[in-house]
């Protein structure tokens, strides 16, 4: 049984309580097959022209994602004001986003965790690529990468992303590491940090679908129930070692300076920050390869400003405004052509981010997906979002 | 009131009736309209909040779209009783707060006595606004304070090694939070302790004395029966201001350092599983119940 079939079948077991009882829903039969879903709005036809802007434009993103620097000149040359709602956490995206926005929200910049609720809740609708001329631009991966497109669908247009990086500090290290081994191990008792984050599993699945193959782990978001025990028994262990999850980017760089903790999970804006102030670190992608975000600006089903938002996104997509966000943000453009503005803004940034990196190094990364009870061969023994998020309260402790 | 108390106003024959008039001849009407403000606020914003958030704990989420399902069911409460990891987290909340209550007892309990019985009124006074200041800074700065005193390279372990103690490793643990929750709410049990204190009459204390009592003998048997609505008044605030926190583990807590609030944040704010975290936020609700049952047994609520 689809998910989402499970959703409806509910939808409709709530309007029928009101008339008659709630009692007969509870067991609702399950007719399965091996049927990939396809999203509500899949048959909503994207425009194939951008109109005149309509004045405004109410984005849900994250904090710096519209920096006065790239708005304001957007903003001249269109006549679009932007709006913005700043969100703290991918499932508050989610959340603000239900209901395609309401007709309150325009877009999302909606990271791969989230991207999947997004599209199969019917909260955002099918881009046209079309209009967006910088995407035969952006790196192939992130053209049609899985968490945004669906059946050649494409349900928003990539934005950034950044690797999940090892961060370890080089007095104690004094060999790089090269395994994700090290935060797992009880000779670093108490001087270990990792992201409060769910998705967390998916990189300890990562680091058993190398070092475990008898759990045939494939992908770290698609775990059956015996491969995300296993990854959750690996964190579970590993917690006695944990100085502290950290929660905030700068959390994590106080920990480095104030000698807290000597080896974490990082993204590469935390390195930089640390040797910008001259911590002594370095930041590694281990050979067990590495998970990674990415980002999407996503269209509302009920936006109400799509002409601004259509120009909004081809803005954001130009080499220019690429380079100035990545740099802004900490993190690593999707359009190829951004490489050379990066250097002419600061020299050496290109390399710095990965920004020049081949499909070989894309190979390397799991880039964050919404984690699905439907598994890839179309049966639903996967474990969805929700046990992801109780089982990291388990974690923690 | 006591010009109404004294002449009570006639109305006056033929045209409108004084609005005062009215409240004469409807005596009923003066405590209507005055309670009716407070009575709707309470009633609508506080305990249908309450009822909402009940009803909501016995609802589920869809676990894809996180859209709530208004299906009856007690789930959310068997995984609380069945997983081991909430009985802990409820355990580590409520004994955390029973022992930061406890700590701020015996810290707050000499400093109120001195400033009630013993203190002249200007040192009174000075300890008084000593007593009051920290409120006056915010609250998330004075926990940042404390990460700056314990953290690894932290003003604790400097001054310790500067007299050549190993260095204490206490930052980003329970022990940190048991510090600093002790400091934060201190102010709670000093305030009500010396009220009640206060009001103990110097002549008690002169008569225990004619009568041989010692001053122990005199502390334990006059001053802590007196004394104790106002403890448990001040255990009320830092016993509950510690329980519903959440603030304090995710900056001072380590891993392991889980409250109930951060569960029902994490379910909030993650997750998107409200059913949950309503259910969660019910067990706070019992365990100040059962609190203020015994609190007022003791006579908590006469030293308020």
């Amino acid at each position: 049984m689809g998910v989402r079939k499970a959703g409806l079948v509910r939808l409709g077991c709530m309007a029928a309580a009101a008339v008659i009882t709630a009692t007969a829903c509870g067991s609702s039969p399950s007719p399965s097959g091996p049927t990939l879903q396809v999203p509500p709005t899949a048959k909503l036809a994207p425009p194939t022209s951008i109109g005149a802007g309509e004045g405004q434009l109410n984005l849900v993103l994250w904090d710096g994602y519209a920096d006065k620097s790239w708005v304001d000149p957007f903003t001249a040359a269109t006549g679009c004001k932007v709006n913005q709602h700043p969100a703290g956490s991918s499932d508050e995206m989610v959340s603000l986003m239900k209901d395609g926005g309401g007709g309150n929200w325009d877009m999302v910049s909606a990271s791969g965790d989230a991207d999947l609720r997004l599209i199969y809740s019917g909260d955002v609708k099918p881009m046209n690529t079309a209009l967006i001329p910088d995407w035969t631009n952006f790196q192939t991966y992130f053209q049609s990468p899985p968490y945004n497109t669906i059946m050649g669908v494409h349900y928003g247009i990539s934005l950034q992303w950044g690797p999940n990086t090892l961060l370890y500090n080089t007095k104690k290290f004094v060999n790089p590491p090269t395994s994700w081994g090290v935060i797992y191990d009880p000779a670093n008792k108490g001087l270990v940090t990792i992201p409060d984050n769910p998705i967390q599993i998916a990189d300890a699945a990562l680091y058993l679908s190398k070092t475990k193959p008898s759990l045939h782990i494939t992908d770290p978001y698609e775990l059956t129930q015996p491969q995300f025990d296993a990854a959750v028994a690996l964190l579970k262990g590993q917690q006695p070692l944990i100085k502290k999850y950290w929660a905030l980017a700068t959390d994590e760089i106080s920990l480095f300076q104030n000698g807290d903790v000597t080896v974490g999970a990082a993204w590469p804006y935390q390195t930089i920050q640390l040797k910008l102030a001259g911590s002594p670190v370095d930041e590694t992608i281990p050979s067990e390869g590495a998970t990674g975000w990415a980002d999407t600006w996503m269209l509302a089903t009920k936006a109400a400003h799509p002409n601004c938002a259509y120009l909004w996104t081809k803005w954001v997509s130009t080499p220019k405004v690429q380079a100035e966000q990545a740099l802004s943000f900490g993190e690593t453009p999707v359009n190829s052509m951004a490489c050379a503005q990066m250097e002419a803004l600061q020299a050496g940034s290109c390399a710095q981010y990965h920004a020049d990196k081949g499909q070989a190094y894309f190979d390397t990364i799991k880039f964050w997906k919404t984690p699905i009870a439907q598994c890839p061969d179309g049966t639903t023994v996967c474990v969805p979002y929700d046990q992801w998020v109780s089982a990291w309260t388990t974690i923690k402790g | 009131m006591s010009t109404e108390a004294v002449g009570r106003p006639r109305p006056k024959g033929g045209g409108a009736v004084p609005f005062r008039a009215l409240l004469w001849r409807f005596p009923w009407l003066r405590p209507l309209l005055l309670l009716t403000p407070p009575m709707a606020w309470f009633v609508l914003i506080y305990l249908a909040s309450l009822v909402l958030l009940l009803i909501t704990a016995f609802w589920s989420i869809d676990p894809f779209t996180t859209q709530i399902v208004q299906v009856w069911n007690t789930k959310n409460f068997e995984t609380i009783l069945s997983d081991p990891t909430y009985r802990i987290i409820i355990g580590r909340t409520a004994g955390l707060a029973a022992l930061v209550t406890l700590t701020d007892i015996v810290l707050a309990f000499p400093l109120a006595y001195y400033m009630a019985k013993v203190a002249s009124r200007r040192v009174q006074n000075l300890l008084f606004a000593a007593v009051l200041l920290p409120l006056w800074a915010s609250y998330l700065a004075r926990v940042y304070a404390w990460i700056l005193i314990l953290n690894h390279t932290g003003v604790l372990n400097w001054s310790l090694q500067s007299i050549g103690l190993p260095a204490a490793n206490i930052g980003y643990t329970n022990t940190a939070m048991w510090l600093v929750f002790s400091y934060i709410w201190l102010p709670f049990m000093i305030i009500p302790t010396y009220a009640a204190l206060e009001r103990v009459p110097d002549s008690l204390l002169e008569a225990a004395a004619d009568l041989g009592a010692r001053r122990w003998r005199t502390t334990l048997d006059v001053v802590l029966p007196l004394a104790l609505p106002g403890v448990v008044a001040g255990s009320i605030f830092t016993f509950s201001l510690t329980l519903g926190d959440y603030i304090t583990p995710i900056l001072v807590g380590g891993a392991g350092s889980q409250f109930i609030g951060n569960v029902v944040y994490a379910n909030v704010g993650i997750a998107n599983n409200i059913p949950f975290a309503a259910a969660l936020a019910t067990v706070p609700i019992v365990i100040m119940a059962a609190y203020l049952l015994i609190a007022q047994r003791l006579g908590a609520f006469e030293a308020l």
